[in-house]
Order: structure tokens, then sequence, then C-alpha cells
């Protein structure tokens, strides 16, 4: 990486930052917070096993369209890969293009700029004028995309209150694992609801929303989801993580899950 | 009770200059600007200052405070410790003059390229009507005081002289959001964000919002929206299949 924005000479000092605050503690933090996330789900969506145990099924192989899943929401085909490929590209790409994330990981592991008012860590710079960035723009789709799985998670929350009885029938239930699948499909939807693109469909992109009381409704209630956007993004992050752990973990026999009813 | 400070201002011209420090005694309550205004009044009459409102509303005094963007009338000096040292740097996008002041007219420049709001034709009554609903939007933005803190922190032209020509900057974004989403006009300007505005060159960073003195949800509630319409214009494949097949 090269350290030599171009300085032209205008005439002040010419130093990298004169910032003598802890600048360098959020780049570094979003670097080790999303590399944990990156290698982990890396891992759990490729290892294809561990991701059901009755009722419940891990987010990152929600819905399960492979006829040879462990647990199969809708069996399309036969998929000898982890089923997890099949659809981790809907939800990855909404959150690679993501309006939040691309501030995150821009300034974080692109150093564009590191911190505000710290020069520029490259020599060149276009943004999103060109491919690949260019392809920032196709954010609402992958919006939609995320959202419809969201949709699946919320039906596996359902089916987490139908426990397995002893002679292959099942029974109305509730353990820990089913109000981790809700608070898991509740904290996506907030991050998916309060999305930026989802602001502009709802109503954003109207001059007179007056005259659509129902987009501006919806565009009032989303505007206000999306000004915590970006805390909704980190605890879905790491919501949607320590779900797949839980359901891991109890498949795994290393913890059993806690019984209400 | 009175507290002591180093306050270390960039002296000098586009020709060159250094940084000068200067002992001063702060009085409880008195800002940056204050204590600039001391230097000069005491130790160095020709230090070159601009300021105008003292009230954080005229956008005139902008500086770099321990390289932060900051208004100088509207920084106080209780944020710093009796005994610090702060430094006083110019605006670092913008040709120096002297001193502290700046050459700023790029951002006029770029204002003027903005197309003014084009009226739509009357209601049969003869008049035109806003609701409440429809301009709550577009207020925040009239809050600029066009004080260019945004423009000098944006790392596109901060740190890419040679973006400049490319770029129209953050207040220019918040000036065409307050015009592209007024109830009223009816000019399309998605073109010009997307050609000579350069809309694309902001990676919605965010630090324009971060240093706005008026609290301006800049890269939120201006850049992205802007940028969604001209995704609705340009990067839209359903939109573009729809023009195909209407043959629009
Ligand atoms: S958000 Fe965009 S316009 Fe604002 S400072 Fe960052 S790059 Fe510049
Ligand atoms: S938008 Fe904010 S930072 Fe930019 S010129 Fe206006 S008041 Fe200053
Ligand atoms: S999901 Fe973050 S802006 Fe759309
Ligand atoms: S002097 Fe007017 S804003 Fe500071």
């Amino acid at each position: 990486m090269s350290d030599q924005a171009v300085a032209v000479n205008r005439g002040g000092p010419t130093d990298k930052t004169l910032r003598i605050d802890s600048w360098w503690v959020e780049p570094v933090v979003t670097v080790g917070m999303l590399s944990t996330f990156l290698i982990y789900t890396t891992w759990a969506a490729l290892v294809n096993e561990h991701y059901y145990v009755a009722p419940y099924l891990s987010p990152f192989y929600s819905p399960c369209l492979s006829t040879s899943c462990a647990h199969v929401t809708l069996g399309l085909f036969d998929w000898p890969l982890s089923p997890a490929i099949l659809i981790l590209w809907a939800p990855a790409g909404f959150r690679l293009t993501c309006y939040y994330y691309r501030k995150a990981y821009y300034r974080s592991f692109w150093m564009s700029p590191p911190a505000c008012a710290v020069r520029d860590g490259h020599a060149q710079y276009s943004g999103e004028t060109r491919f690949p960035l260019l392809m920032q723009n196709l954010h609402r789709y992958f919006f939609y995309a995320a959202t419809l799985v969201v949709l699946f998670l919320w039906w596996d929350a359902l089916l987490a209150f139908r426990f397995p009885t002893a002679d292959g029938g099942s029974e109305f239930g509730m353990g820990l694992g089913t109000l981790v699948l809700i608070a898991n499909a509740a904290f996506l939807s907030l991050y998916s609801f309060s999305c930026h693109s989802c602001r502009h469909l709802c109503g954003g992109g109207l001059d007179v929303l007056s005259q659509s009381p129902l987009r501006l409704k919806l565009w009032r209630q989303v505007s206000r989801l999306n000004e915590n956007h970006m805390l909704f993004a980190w605890i879905s992050l790491v919501g949607v993580m320590l779900t797949d752990v839980y359901v891991r973990f109890i498949s795994m026999g290393y913890i059993s899950d806690v019984r209400f009813f | 009770m009175a507290s002591e400070f180093t306050m270390r201002v960039w002296r000098g011209d586009i020709s060159g200059g250094e940084f000068k420090d200067y002992r001063v005694e702060a009085q409880e309550g008195m800002v940056v600007l204050d204590v600039i205004h001391t230097i000069q009044a005491t130790q160095a009459p020709d230090l070159a200052v601009r300021w105008n409102c003292k009230a954080g509303k005229c956008g005139s005094c902008s500086a770099e405070i321990n390289g932060k963007p900051r208004l100088m009338c509207m920084t106080r000096m209780n944020l710093f410790e009796s005994g610090d040292t702060i430094t006083i740097s110019p605006i670092k996008t913008f040709p120096l003059l002297r001193d502290l002041v700046t050459d700023v007219s790029f951002n006029y420049e770029k204002a003027k390229k903005i197309p003014a709001l084009k009226l739509k034709a009357k209601e049969a009554d003869g008049t035109r009507r806003m609701y409440q609903d429809d301009v709550d939007r577009v207020q925040e933005f009239h809050k600029c005081i066009e004080c260019f803190l945004c423009q000098d922190v944006c790392h596109v032209i901060r740190d890419h002289e040679d973006n400049k020509p490319d770029f129209a900057g953050p207040r220019s974004f918040v000036r065409m959001a307050s015009l592209e989403m007024h109830p009223l006009d009816e000019e399309d300007r998605r073109e010009l964000l997307k050609v000579d505005a350069g809309l694309g060159y902001c990676n919605i960073t965010k630090c324009c919002t971060e240093v706005c003195p008026e609290g301006i949800h800049i890269t939120d509630n201006a850049i992205i929206p802007l940028k969604e319409r001209v995704v609705d214009a340009y990067y839209d494949p359903v939109v573009w299949l729809m023009n195909k097949l209407t043959g629009k």
C-alpha cells in the first residue's frame, strides 16, 4: 500500500495528520471484528455439518435448498457441496454493498481514509466511479434477496417451537434455542428494514411525499430505524454468528439446550 | 480561573511557513478564536485570521484544531487541559492566502454550476402549494452556514488534488439534495450529479457528517438518497428493462 496521496503544495502543513487523539483505534477494532466474522462464517459455511439439531436450524444454512440437507426447507435439487453456498451470497452481498459496511471497510481495510483528516493511504483515488466498486450501486437487489432470506429465518423461528417426540411425532414447546432464533430473526429484520435502499424505495425517492400517505408513513418509520442502522449492523452480525455457535455446540454435544416447556 | 496554553499556530503563505508557539492565558468561557485574538492583540498583530460573527453562524472561522476541522469560535478552551499545546492550522484542502486564511473560491465555483430551483407550473387557482410533510426533509439542509469544513475534510479532494475538477464535494451535495427533494422543483439534476459533480467519488466514509458544525446528516440524508436517485436513473436493470420494453 502506498502512503503518498498526492501532496500538492497548498501552503499549509504537510503532515499525514495533526490529530493527537487515538484515531487508529476504530479502524483496528473494525478490522478485528470483521475478520473474525469472515473467518468464522467461511469455516461454518463450508464445514457442512452440525448445522441442525431438531428443531433448530443454523441461520447460515437457511433456507436449505438441497435435498441432501440435514433439514430441508425447500428441496429444489441435490447439491453435492455445502448447501450454505446456495444462499449465503445473498446476505454476504447485502452486507458487502451496505452503505454502512462500505464506510467501515473503506476506512479500516482500505484506509481511504483511515480516519477523518488523516491522509488517504492511496496515491490515486476514483471512489465508486469504476468497476468493480461501481457494482455497489446494485445494493437494492441484494436488499430484495436478503430480505427473502430473513423471511425464511422467521419460518425457522416458528419451527423452533415444534420439538420432536420419542414416538417420531412432534409437540409444541420452547427452549432457549427458540428464543435465540427469534432474537436472531428480529435483529436481522431490524438491519434489513433500516437499510438506506429500503428507505429510498419506501418513499425517499419521492419529492411530494404528502400525496402518498402510506409511503410517507413507511418512509418515516424506516427513517427512524435507519438512524440506528450501524447499531443494527453490528448487533445482527454478532447475533447471527452466536446463533450458529449455539446450534453447533448443541449439535456437537458441548452444551445442551435449556427447555422451558 | 485563568489557564495557560501554548498555541502552536501556522504562520506563512503559499510559498512556505512554519508553526510558531505563543504562550497565552485563557480566561473562563473563552473559545479558541478569543485566544487567537489575544495573540493578535498582544504578540502577533500581523496574524491573519478570518472571522465575522463569533457565534457559529457566518462560517468564516474554519480551521484545524489539533488536526480536527472545527470552527474556532465554537471550540471552547475548557476542552483542553491547562498547560496543553494546541495546534491551530489553516484548512488543508484549499490554497493558503496567509496564516489561517485560505482561498475557498473552489466552493463558489462549484456552487455556480448547480441549476437553481425550476418551479412547477401554478395550480388552476394561480397558486403553488407545499405541505409541511414535504418540506420537513429539506429544511435540515438550509441550516448550512457554508463553513466548508465538510469540503475540507473530504479525502476525495483533500488528499487528491487531481479530483478537484471532477468532484463538487459534500457542501454541493447538500445544496443539490435540497433542490432535488424540493416538492415544487422539476429540474432533474441526476446527470449532473453522476457526471460533472462526481457523486460516485464519494465513498460514504462520513467525515463530512462528523465535522459539520450544524449537525446536518450530510451522508445519510443528502448523499445516500442522491446516490439512490442516481441508481434509479442509471444502474437499475429493472427500470432499464421496463424502459426498453415500453420504448421510453
Ligand atoms: S462521505 Fe463522501 S462527501 Fe463526505 S467526506 Fe466522505 S467521501 Fe467526502
Ligand atoms: S454542510 Fe455543514 S460542514 Fe458543510 S459547509 Fe454546510 S455547515 Fe459547513
Ligand atoms: S443494508 Fe446497510 S444500507 Fe442497505
Ligand atoms: S466567526 Fe462566524 S462562525 Fe466562527
